[in-house]
């Protein structure tokens, strides 16, 4: 027992109440919110110590014992994810000062960043199935005001999408859930755990792993259930698809992660065989995307599709090195999204306009601006000794243990496609001819967008060349992944 | 055209009060029986949808004056602090309290932290639920 | 009865896929409405029909049914509640912003190339 944990999602949630109150008066909102984070982040940084000194920690709520209650488990994966999210959104959140409009702001922007952030970390952190249901609703909730607030049409028109694919979405959540607990009888994650291995029914199983990936695929942006996501997140203003892109999707990839390396673990060939598979073609899908589009914002948002399917890619392996490169790429890539979301975001302030073919030339202008995106653009694709080459390289390491030469080749393949990609944005707006430029940029504004994007980018080289000193952490979550029964033990006996 | 909804106004008026302590019996009566604070918040709402009904918005408003918004931010926190009260007393989280007290003219009544939390959720129904009704129906 | 219980929901469904694909947005909500109900019904099944008094404490009851999928259902109705409500006011919202309730004229976007 150990209530500590649940200071991440509980911070938040009381501060985006108390936010609820003073909607006029933007300096206590802002203050609130950057403090409220600031708290959360504390609390999630203790977190991560707790859980590397003294392994998984477990509240059940209301004093219940372990199976019946509502158990929240704090192992590695979540308390890094936690971790990663707040100090993510705190970036975002300041970023948003300058860009996201008073008109917004006014208007429960702060407690709606507040509830999506109980909602993540809660899903990040709940040890029940039908409470990660619960935590989905919350953050859903929360983001269907984020993408309609400010009621431009572009947005009203997108938000419809987007809410009827959730719904759908979440109906078929709770039905996969109803033919889980009619098979099992229970619905605590580490009790289903045990369950199914004394049940010993593996084609119901199956059939129930796939709803899943088919519940969880269409939040995480799998092959075919990711035709939503490019024109829904193309309408809302930088911040918010920051925040979107950077974290939501990671939930769903987080919770097929987890629900396929602790239960579904019976039939690998079939489940995992079908995960990879679909990893493959969702890269492949994201590649065309992101080679096809000439607007900034869509190009990145397909790098999004694309890094869902690297990180379940490395999920499918089922070994402990692709599954700790699935851990460090998950963790880069939410950092590096968010940070490229926020760059483009500044190149679109200054020339004006989202389509590739206008810019042009603005390295002369704003030389900082581009050696900040040139270095994030090669962190996401990979480029030694930046982020997101320790994930990559453990999960093609892993790939060739399991056996997967081919996709393990394809995997680095479509680094070149990401490279090129984000490559495109750099030449297109930095180098060439002067192209369009915006005739209302305030060099201030500029700065104070600047600022924190710079501090995040630091964030992300950080990460990359630090590996030596996170590697201990991603490997105890590998082992979590790895050996479910860490997990079911720190639950059943934690209530003790 | 000018309708005469005198019937219908007078009606309103009285039923308000009958569906309001309708609510409020369903609120208490969640405690042991079916009941609670979800339920008892959707009717108290449809009583309020009920005086919209016969005289309009802008009246009831001013009948009775609170801003919905901040009816569902006070429910919240009477809810997650009710539930977040006991980690103060170092338990698990949600975790409730119950007690029997000998209270003057109702004699042995039980206690229970869990009356508190539903009120929460009674405040946040009925916020909501006007919330949603006046956003709909403010522009005719 | 589970073998009526299954016709029933899959009555449900049909009819909200068949909303659901239809063009107006206010029937588009209904047949979400429809899916939510269909999938609680789901549960309730699910949750087998054995038992005969209601699991409310009191005195001399053994033979109750099992709670939790009435809980599952409790909390899901209330957030499709929930959704439902958000929805049908982002839909006005939309119609009066947008003038049409035809999905098939929101389609694409503006600056489309």
């Amino acid at each position: 027992m150990n209530n500590f944990l649940l200071l991440p999602i509980i911070i938040p949630f009381f501060f985006g109440m108390i936010l609820m109150f003073g909607q006029k008066k933007l300096a206590y909102q802002r203050i609130t919110t950057l403090l409220g984070l600031l708290m959360a982040i504390i609390g999630a940084l203790g977190l991560v110590y707790k859980v590397h000194a003294d392994g998984p920690q477990t509240v059940t709520f209301g004093s219940w014992p372990a199976p019946f209650g509502i158990t929240m488990v704090s192992d590695m994966v979540s308390a890094l994810l936690v971790t990663t999210t707040l100090i993510l959104a705190f970036f975002i959140v300041w970023y948003g000062f300058e860009s996201i409009g008073k008109e917004r702001e006014r208007f429960f922007y702060y407690p709606g960043v507040m509830f999506i952030i109980t909602g993540v970390n809660g899903a990040f952190t709940t040890g029940d199935i039908f409470n990660l249901f619960v935590f989905f609703e919350v953050l859903l909730m929360a983001s269907y005001l984020l993408i309609v607030l400010g009621g431009e049409k572009a947005q009203l028109r997108e938000s419809i999408k987007y809410i009827l694919v959730n719904v759908i979405s979440s109906a078929f959540f709770v039905i996969t859930v109803a033919f889980l607990y009619s098979v099992v009888g229970t619905l605590s994650m580490a009790d289903i755990a045990l369950k199914i291995t004394e049940i010993n029914q593996p084609g119901i199983i199956t059939v129930i792993a796939v709803l899943f990936l088919m519940v969880f695929g269409m939040k995480a942006a799998i092959f075919p259930l990711y035709f939503w996501l490019p024109s829904a997140y193309s309408a809302p203003p930088i911040p918010v698809l920051a925040l979107f892109g950077a974290l939501l999707t990671k939930v769903g990839v987080y919770a097929i992660m987890r629900t396929y390396t602790l239960f579904f673990t019976h039939d690998l060939a079939f489940t995992h065989e079908l995960l990879l598979i679909l990893s493959v073609i969702t890269i492949i899908a994201g590649c065309i995307g992101a080679l096809a589009h000439f607007d900034v914002k869509q190009i990145i948002i397909y790098n999004i599709v694309i890094a869902v399917g690297v990180i379940l890619f490395g999920v499918a392996q089922m070994n402990e090195v692709a599954l700790q490169g699935a851990m460090f790429y998950l963790v880069h890539d939410m950092i590096i999204k968010a940070a490229l979301f926020m760059l483009i975001g500044i190149v679109i302030y200054i020339s004006g306009t989202t389509n590739l073919r206008k810019m042009g030339g603005l390295m002369k202008t704003y030389p900082a601006l581009g050696w900040f995106y040139l270095i994030a653009a090669l962190g996401l694709a990979g480029v030694p000794p930046l982020s997101g080459f320790v994930g990559k390289l453990l999960i093609v390491q892993g790939g060739f243990q399991a056996d997967n030469i081919w996709s393990s080749i394809f995997i680095l393949a479509s680094s070149l496609v990401v490279l090129l990609s984000v490559m495109r944005i750099f030449i297109y707006a930095f180098w060439g001819e002067q192209g369009q430029i915006s005739n209302d940029v305030n060099k201030t504004t500029y700065n104070r967008l600047f600022f924190p994007t710079m501090i995040l980018v630091f964030i992300s080289i950080l990460y990359g060349v630090g590996t030596e000193w996170i590697t201990t952490l991603m490997g105890d979550a590998a082992k979590i992944l790895v050996d479910p029964s860490i997990y079911t033990d720190a639950v059943m006996k934690g209530g003790e | 055209m000018k309708t005469n909804d005198v019937i219908l106004q007078f009606t309103a008026k009285l039923v308000f009060f009958i569906i309001f302590f309708y609510a409020v019996h369903i609120f208490f009566a969640g405690h042991y029986t079916p009941g609670g604070g979800f339920v008892g918040g959707l009717v108290t709402a449809s009583a309020i949808v009920l005086l919209v009904i016969a005289f309009d918005i802008k009246t009831v408003q001013s009948i009775i004056p609170i801003n919905y918004l901040s009816l569902v931010a006070v429910g919240l926190i009477i809810a997650g602090g009710t539930a977040a009260f006991s980690m103060f007393m170092n338990e698990p989280f949600f975790t409730h309290y119950f007690d029997y007290f000998y209270l003057p003219l109702i004699g042995k009544t039980s206690l229970h932290t869990a009356a508190l939390f539903d009120l929460g959720v009674y405040l946040v129904v009925v916020g909501v639920t006007m919330t949603i009704i006046q956003t709909i129906g403010e522009d005719e | 009865m589970e073998i009526i219980m299954a016709f029933v929901c899959g009555f449900l469904f049909m009819a909200a896929i068949y909303l659901i694909l239809s063009r107006s947005l206010l029937r588009i909500i209904i047949g979400t409405g429809l899916l939510s109900h269909g999938a609680h019904l789901l549960i309730l099944t699910m949750g087998s029909f054995k038992g005969s008094a209601p699991p409310v404490l009191s005195d001399g009851v053994t033979d109750y049914v099992d709670p939790i999928p009435q809980a599952l259902i409790l909390t899901a109705i209330v957030i499709s509640f929930g959704v439902t409500a958000f929805f049908l006011v982002l839909a006005y919202r939309a119609y009066q912003e947008l003038q049409t309730d035809d999905m098939t004229l929101m389609k694409g976007s503006e600056d489309h190339e």
